[in-house]
């Protein structure tokens, strides 16, 4: 069978493939994005991005219903937003196996908290699969499915951003040939009224149960016998630290980590004379174990924050500390990239004095410095709700200078309800959409605006500005976003109304494919006057000479025109990229 | 086989993504176990961004950490010094002579570093090179970092014809030739 190196993401929805899968939905989000971009090249496969998690889910619930095997991918904050068919859906239980794959992110790279689905799984009884690296993703991912039909249960496999951006050797396979299931009305087990989910209720507690007992036979749980002065149960990316710093230990290696299998757990604590747990984030492993009344350490050493690495637990279970000399540098966080429309629209609000109730997505950068706009950022969809939850708090004076700030992909995820209750409770607040014409944060996917789906086939495109209206908004405005004085006087006079506006700020995103910047800004030194005006985007084009000139990298600049526009003495001018 | 330890560091839209590409590609050829770690999402927007490849016999963990690379490749000045602890005492400095100010250098509120090279070099063989001129010598400025690759592989045990044959296989069909050109570039230099 043929090897290639794989990402984790890659790995498992070539997993989802040979599975048999027919149907996946997802909502992009790092790190599980590449999950549909890759499983999508599959012809037998039917992908979607669907405009939010919830969405998602349940249409990965509909198709499993119908008996076939459905996939659903998000990241850890997704399952949030797709938590209600999820608690659900668990008492109901599949047709066709239904797995969700669900991905951490210790260290929090690229997201907003870091919150452990493990936890939220046991909250709604739903049993949680780790794979460790990419070969294992891509079988976890068909033991998954199996085991989901098998026991009549979603089931999430739970991945962390070190494995998903990971990768390592994959053994391919071929697809297998899944029968759907017939389709059969059945009122006790998928209509959730309070006598059916009573009875359902009891069928989840015993599905538990039965899955704990029956684990020490899944070929998923491994137990590597060594030395017994100590052992480990772990399971996910911190098994390869513990191979790493000790090869020679006991391990007791988890694929099934909610249940944990019952009388497993209690040969192995019985055979080592010391029983570490070793798990990133929460203690959920453990705190099943010590519900065992089996005595262990995990917690009480390693942290529930960040990534672990060997390197920790060398510091800690061994006393080594590895410190090389190192340099004092300077940070370099992410930043808008050069020619992107949201430091246009950030710079037009920084002139206006204004606040702005932030949400998720490249634009949140516009909270840094320079351009230091944005006050919140909570979760996808929350400027426009918080911004409103704020007038009815404090008064309509009080958002006189604020604004929300949202992107596309967001407004389409959630913002849309909160822009609905702007209206219906009668607020007064100003909402820029800041509309790029795609996810750009999540590395540029479609959404139901950008007239594409996750295939590539041209659809229908939501029209914003009927939207908007239809929802009852009357001031729908729409300006470029590299348009400095139309954006300055537009957002000063939708601000000073007294009724809900929504500014839609259009222009692509700088990297979207298909682009062509005709285009380049260039310095002229003998007209500048060295005021640094041209600086104040934060462009990472410019530089500034030691002589307080600027010049600007015609590599890294698309000809915004951003720059040109800060400059009172025509010291910068547009010219035709060569 | 003890496991070899590599580290790329840059800048977020660099291209370290392709860079690591075409590394596995050529471990998995050569019949090791190999792991990569990159990073995508936020970071990737002008941030410092880092990728671990390290292959053997048999490879645990996918990251590389403090004072374990035998080389490590940095696509831009700064970034060398940032992580340059992370290289083993005889480890291999390969660093792209390029410098892009990151935003607290922007903004003033802080200094980008001069004599780079020579602070933190501590007595090792640093190899470095302008491979973003170089490139536009070539014609196309997106292939610095193979290049690049092309000096970091001199210190990895594979053939010329080896590497070649990986990009080959990786790169878009109609990049092939200039990317096997930057390499030999690179290689040659
Ligand atoms: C519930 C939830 N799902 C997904 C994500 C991942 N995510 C962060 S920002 C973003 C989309 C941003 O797209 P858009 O609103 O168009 O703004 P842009 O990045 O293009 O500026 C996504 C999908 C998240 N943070 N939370």
């Amino acid at each position: 069978m043929e090897k290639i190196v794989m990402l984790g993401n890659e790995a498992i929805a070539r997993g989802a493939y040979e599975a048999g899968v027919k149907v996946s939905a997802a909502y992009p989000g790092t790190p599980s994005t590449e999950i549909s971009e890759n499983l999508v090249k599959y012809d037998e496969v039917y992908c979607e991005w669907s405009p939010n998690e919830k969405v998602a889910c349940e249409v990965a619930i509909g198709a499993s219903m119908t008996g076939v095997r459905s996939l659903c991918c998000m990241k850890h904050v997704g399952l949030n937003v797709a938590s209600d068919p999820l608690y659900s859906f668990s008492y109901i239980g599949v047709n066709g196996g239904m797995v969700l794959v669900v991905a951490d992110d210790p260290g929090i790279y690229s997201s907003q908290n870091e919150q452990d689905t493990r936890m939220v799984a046991r909250a709604a009884m739903v049993p949680v699969i780790e794979p460790s690296d990419s070969q294992e993703a891509k079988d976890f991912i068909k033991e998954a499915f199996d085991l989901s039909e098998k026991y009549d249960t979603p089931i999430i496999v739970r991945t962390t951003t070190r494995l998903a951006h990971s990768q390592g050797i994959v053994t391919l396979e071929e697809r297998k040939n899944i029968e759907d299931k017939p389709y059969e009305k059945n009122i006790a087990k998928n209509v959730m009224m309070p006598a059916q989910a009573k009875a359902r209720h009891i069928f989840v507690e015993k599905r538990l149960k039965d899955m704990a007992a029956d684990a020490e036979f899944m070929s998923i749980n491994r137990l590597e016998m060594n030395d017994t002065k100590i052992g480990f149960i772990t399971s996910g990316i911190a098994y390869q630290y513990v191979k790493e710093v000790f090869p020679k230990a006991s391990v007791l290696k988890l694929g099934l980590v909610n249940p944990i299998p019952d009388k497993m757990v209690r040969d192995f604590a019985a055979k080592v004379d010391k029983l570490y747990i070793f798990e990133e984030l929460e203690p959920v492993i453990e705190l099943q174990v010590k519900a065992m009344g089996i005595e262990c350490i995990g917690k009480e050493l390693f942290t529930v924050q960040g990534e672990y690495s060997a390197n920790m637990l060398r510091r800690v279970l061994k006393n080594e500390e590895v410190k090389n000399p190192s340099f004092d540098v300077p940070q370099r966080p992410p930043i808008l990239c050069p020619g992107c429309p949201h430091r246009s629209v950030y710079t037009a609000l920084k002139k206006l004095k204004l606040h702005a109730a932030g949400d998720i997505g490249c634009y949140t950068l516009g909270a840094l410095a320079p351009l230091g706009v944005i006050d919140t950022a909570v979760c996808m969809g929350s400027s426009i709700s918080t911004l409103h939850g704020m007038e009815k708090a404090r008064g309509k004076e009080f958002i006189k200078d604020w604004v929300a700030v949202i992107g596309d992909s967001t407004f389409l995820h959630t913002g849309l309800n909160s822009l609905m209750n702007m209206v219906y409770n009668k607020a007064t607040g100003t909402v820029c959409i800041l509309d790029n014409s795609i996810t750009g944060m999540t590395g540029h996917q479609d959404h139901a605006a950008t007239g594409k789906t996750l295939k590539g086939d041209a659809t229908y495109a939501v029209d914003l500005v009927e939207l908007c209206k239809a929802l009852g908004v009357e001031n729908v405005r729409v300006v470029s976003s590299f348009d400095q004085d139309e954006l300055t006087k537009v957002i000063k006079e939708e601000v000073a109304k007294d009724a809900v506006s929504v500014v839609i700020c259009k222009a692509p995103c700088a990297l979207l494919k298909g682009q062509i910047f005709p285009n380049k800004c260039v310095a002229l030194p003998e007209k500048c006057k060295k005021c640094g005006a041209c600086l104040k985007p934060g462009c990472p084009a410019l530089t500034k000479n030691a002589d307080g000139s600027v010049s600007i990298d015609a590599t890294m600049c698309n000809g915004c025109g951003l720059c040109k526009q800060m400059c009172k003495f025509d010291a910068i001018d547009m010219v035709k990229r060569a | 086989m003890e496991t070899k330890n590599i580290m790329i560091v840059g800048v977020g839209g660099q291209g370290t993504l392709l860079t690591s590409r075409i590394l596995g590609g050529i471990m998995l050829s050569a019949g090791y176990d190999v792991k990569l770690s990159e990073v995508h999402g936020m970071a990737q927007r002008g941030g410092s961004v880092v990728t671990f490849v390290r292959y053997g016999d048999k490879v645990y963990e996918p990251i590389v950490e403090e004072g374990q690379a035998d080389v490590l490749i940095a696509f831009e000045r700064l970034e060398a010094m940032r992580y340059v602890q992370f290289l083993k005492k005889d480890g291999v400095l390969i660093v792209n002579d390029q410098r892009i100010d990151p935003m607290p250098v922007i903004t003033g509120a802080a200094e980008y570093p001069s004599n780079i090279i020579e602070t933190i070099s501590d007595g090792r063989a640093v190899y470095s090179m302008d491979a973003k001129a170089k490139a536009l010598e070539l014609g196309n400025s997106k292939v610095f970092n193979i290049i690049i690759l092309g000096m970091a592989a001199k210190h990895m045990n594979f053939s010329k014809e080896q590497w070649l044959d990986v990009i080959a296989k990786t790169v878009p069909e109609k990049t092939i030739e200039i990317n096997q050109k930057a390499f030999i570039a690179g290689y040659e230099s």
